[in-house]
Formats: C-alpha cells, sequence, structure tokens
C-alpha cells in the first residue's frame, strides 16, 4: 500500500502502525522535517491521555526491581552494545545531520544548586541550557558562562588524550582534557562559554595542544 | 592543562534532584546517575504503571512494560538530549509503546478497551491524589468533548493498541477515514487542553 506517509503522522504517534509500517514512517521521518515538528506536537498531546488511565499505585518492588537493573547494567556498561535502538534513532540521526538546524529542547531551568556533579552544578543554574552534541552527549551551558560537557567517548588510545575546546569567531580555546569511558564521561568545561560560542572536543597528544589539530568528533552548535 | 574529573561523578542527593526539572533529571541519567532515575520514578511511575495497565489489563505484564521502559530511559537517555521532546513526553511515550509491543505479542487486546481504568486507591498522599485524580478529570473531559468518532479513534488506537488497519477494519471504515481522525483528534485534543489553561497541571 503506497500511502502518503505524511498522513502517518498521527497513527505513528499513537503507536497505531504495525512493524512494516512503522519502519517506512521512520525512514521518511530521517528525511521529513515537517513531519518531524508535526509529530513532536502530536506526540505530545497523545503522551498526556497517559493521565486520563491514571490509576492505582504500583507495587513497591516495581522501583527497587528498576534501579537493582539499572545498577547491573551500569556496572557491565562495557558489555553493553554503544548504540541501541529505539524510536529515538531516526531522530537522533536527523539530529546529527541537520546539526545546522536549532533544536528547541523546552524550558530547561533547574531552580536549585546541587553540588555533586560537574553537570548537576550547571544545570542548577536559573536558565541553564543543555546543548546537545550531535548523538555524542550534551553540553549544559549557564547564563553566566559555566559549563559541563557530558560525553559518550570510548577511553583514549595510548598517548592520545580528548580535549574539549570552547570555539568562538574562528577562534578555538583548550577547555580541559579527558581520558574518556566506558560509559559517560562528565567534565567541567574550564573557561567561559558565552553566546555564540560552539564547545567541541577533539583528539589529541596525551597533555593537550594549544590548539586544535583534528576534526572535531562531537560539537554543539552555537550557544545562544 | 589538568585532567579534569572523570565519570563517575558522585550522584546528587535525592534532596537536590527533587528540585530539578525533568530535563535536567534526564541529562544526569544519561551520565549514570541512579537517584536521578528514582526521581524520574517517583514522578512518572504512577501514571506509567495506570497506563500501561489500561492497555494490557494485567499486573504482571503492565510491570514488565513499566520496567522495560525505564530502563530504556537509563540506556538511552542520551538519545532524549538530541531531541525537543519535553522529558514528560518522551518517558510516557516509551512506556506506552512497550505496553503496546505487550499487548500486541500477547494478543490480549480486548474487544472493549473503552472501559475506563480502576479507580485510584488510597496509597499515597492526599495532595499525589488530588493531583493524579484532577489531572485523570482533565484528560476524560477533554475527551469527552471531542466528537464521538475521534474520540474512538483515540481511544482504541492509544488504550486499545489497536493499529489503524485493525481499526479500519472494526470500525467499517475506510484507512483515510481513521487516520484523519486520528490527526484531527489529536490536534483537538491538544487545543481543548490548552483551552482548559491546564497545560501547566499535566506534566505530559
Amino acid at each position: 500500500m503506497a500511502a502518503d506517509p505524511h498522513s502517518l503522522v498521527a497513527p505513528y504517534a499513537l503507536h497505531a502502525l504495525d512493524d512494516e509500517e512503522g519502519r517506512t514512517f521512520e525512514e521518511h521521518l530521517a528525511v521529513c522535517e515537517r513531519c518531524r515538528r508535526e509529530l513532536a506536537g502530536l506526540r505530545e498531546a497523545a503522551s498526556k491521555l497517559a493521565y486520563g488511565a491514571a490509576g492505582p499505585n504500583p507495587p513497591p518492588e516495581l522501583k527497587e526491581r528498576i534501579l537493582a537493573q539499572a545498577r547491573g547494567e551500569r556496572e557491565n556498561v562495557a558489555s553493553l552494545p554503544a548504540r541501541r535502538r529505539s524510536w529515538t534513532a531516526p531522530l537522533a540521526a536527523a539530529a546529527g545531520i541537520a546539526a545546522a538546524v536549532a533544536i528547541g529542547l523546552g524550558v530547561w531551568t533547574a531552580t536549585r544548586s546541587s553540588e555533586s556533579s560537574a553537570l548537576a552544578k550547571v544545570l542548577a543554574q536559573p536558565g541553564a541550557t543543555p546543548i546537545p552534541m550531535g548523538d555524542r552527549g550534551v553540553v549544559a551551558v549557564a547564563p553566566n558562562g559555566d559549563a559541563a560537557l557530558a560525553v559518550r567517548v570510548p577511553p583514549a588510545p595510548s598517548g592520545k588524550t580528548y580535549e574539549a575546546w570552547v570555539i568562538r569567531d574562528g577562534k578555538a580555546t583548550p577547555a580541559g582534557t579527558f581520558a574518556g569511558s566506558d560509559g559517560t564521561t562528565v567534565v567541567e568545561v574550564k573557561g567561559h562559554v558565552p553566546r555564540g560560542s560552539v564547545v567541541a572536543v577533539t583528539v589529541e597528544r596525551s597533555g593537550g595542544v594549544s590548539r586544535p589539530t583534528q576534526k572535531p568528533l562531537a560539537a554543539t552548535e552555537a550557544v545562544s | 592543562m589538568t585532567a579534569l574529573m572523570t565519570t563517575p561523578p558522585p550522584a546528587a542527593s535525592s534532596r537536590e534532584l527533587a528540585h530539578l526539572s525533568d530535563e535536567s533529571l534526564l541529562s544526569l541519567v544519561a551520565s549514570s546517575d541512579e537517584n536521578a532515575l528514582a526521581e524520574l520514578y517517583d514522578r512518572f511511575g504512577r501514571v506509567a504503571y495506570g497506563l500501561a495497565l489500561r492497555i494490557l489489563r494485567d499486573d504482571a505484564l503492565a510491570q514488565d512494560a513499566v520496567q522495560d521502559a525505564f530502563l530504556a530511559v537509563w540506556r538511552s537517555a542520551d538519545r532524549f538530549l538530541a531531541e525537543r521532546a519535553k522529558a514528560s513526553t518522551w518517558i510516557l511515550t516509551l512506556v506506552h509503546r512497550r505496553a503496546v509491543d505487550l499487548v500486541r505479542r500477547e494478543d490480549r487486546r480486548r474487544a472493549d478497551p473503552l472501559e475506563s481504568a480502576p479507580e485510584p486507591t488510597a496509597q499515597t498522599t492526599a495532595e499525589d491524589e488530588a493531583t493524579l485524580g484532577f489531572q485523570r478529570r482533565v484528560v476524560q473531559e477533554a475527551l469527552r468533548r471531542l466528537p464521538p468518532e475521534q474520540r474512538e479513534a483515540l481511544e482504541l488506537g492509544y488504550y486499545g493498541g489497536l493499529t489503524q488497519s485493525e481499526l479500519a477494519e472494526r470500525l467499517g471504515q475506510p484507512l483515510g477515514t481513521i487516520k484523519s481522525r486520528m490527526f484531527t483528534g489529536l490536534n483537538r485534543l491538544r487545543d481543548l487542553l490548552a483551552q482548559a489553561g491546564l497545560e501547566e497541571s499535566l506534566r505530559a
């Protein structure tokens, strides 16, 4: 059946497509900005229907089971496939392709300081915004220029390091080095991340360098 | 230049997390912060379970769906960051997807998925109960105000787990009609919820 793929957006938002129709639509979605926009709105409406079914509390063991399994997976994170396919995959791919397209992530305002992780600290500042680095991770930037990045990169090969950069007006300033890990690495971005700048990560020789010698393996859009 | 701190960062305490937005919590989940996952579960676990139970009509299967969905949140929170959705939408979409997948696999779809969910029981605080009850009424009222054929398409699709083709067959309507009822119905539902000025009261 050769239906107009645009017309599948509402059934897709309701998960009312069979597997094959779903795949067809996802392929379309990866190349159709209009459908991605429309899907975002319809999906939001559809998810509100969940509240119409609100009922009894789940048994308390359910939470314990979920957390125990999550903990176990983190401990075995190296054995997990690096990329898991989910319904978000086409969108993530599309976001990667359309890196120049501004992505509105909604309201990411946190209200209170959390002392613990570099990322939590930045996100806890009022007006802090997370900016995706393609599908590699995210940089959280606070209005005062404080920033932290969470990026998924494997341990750097021997003799190499990852180096973060703040790039503004074509000029790259070193913003710290880090080793990478089997999970997600969270680091503070050294220095100030002003509006209009881009945060990028390259692989450099151990100890870091003063200007990037490699192409970025991850980069944000310009900080707004 | 000095090497910076690497993961895992010490997890934030639950007291601190209670003040973070859903989206901020998801970024912490992406950095493997288990307390952030627990906090998200506290915020959405009950709605998730209610939804899964409505679709699956079976406690064990509903728990499976919720567990799968929250583990998917745990594993793929970093993907969420590249999207433009609200965290609540993303999480409840995952729950819905799991529940629908399961109901199709188990072929447990009922003849009458329109029957409403069981009433909430008094296991939580009165405040939680009041909030949830209010949100539930808001959505049910918005559904009631839709033209019946649109409401039927949304309910059979979303709560019933029927595909568009199954719906077309069941209702004896062309596929195009079903698609357009879903499309118009969802848009109208969004308008009705917005008109009621109740956007803020719903996390989704």
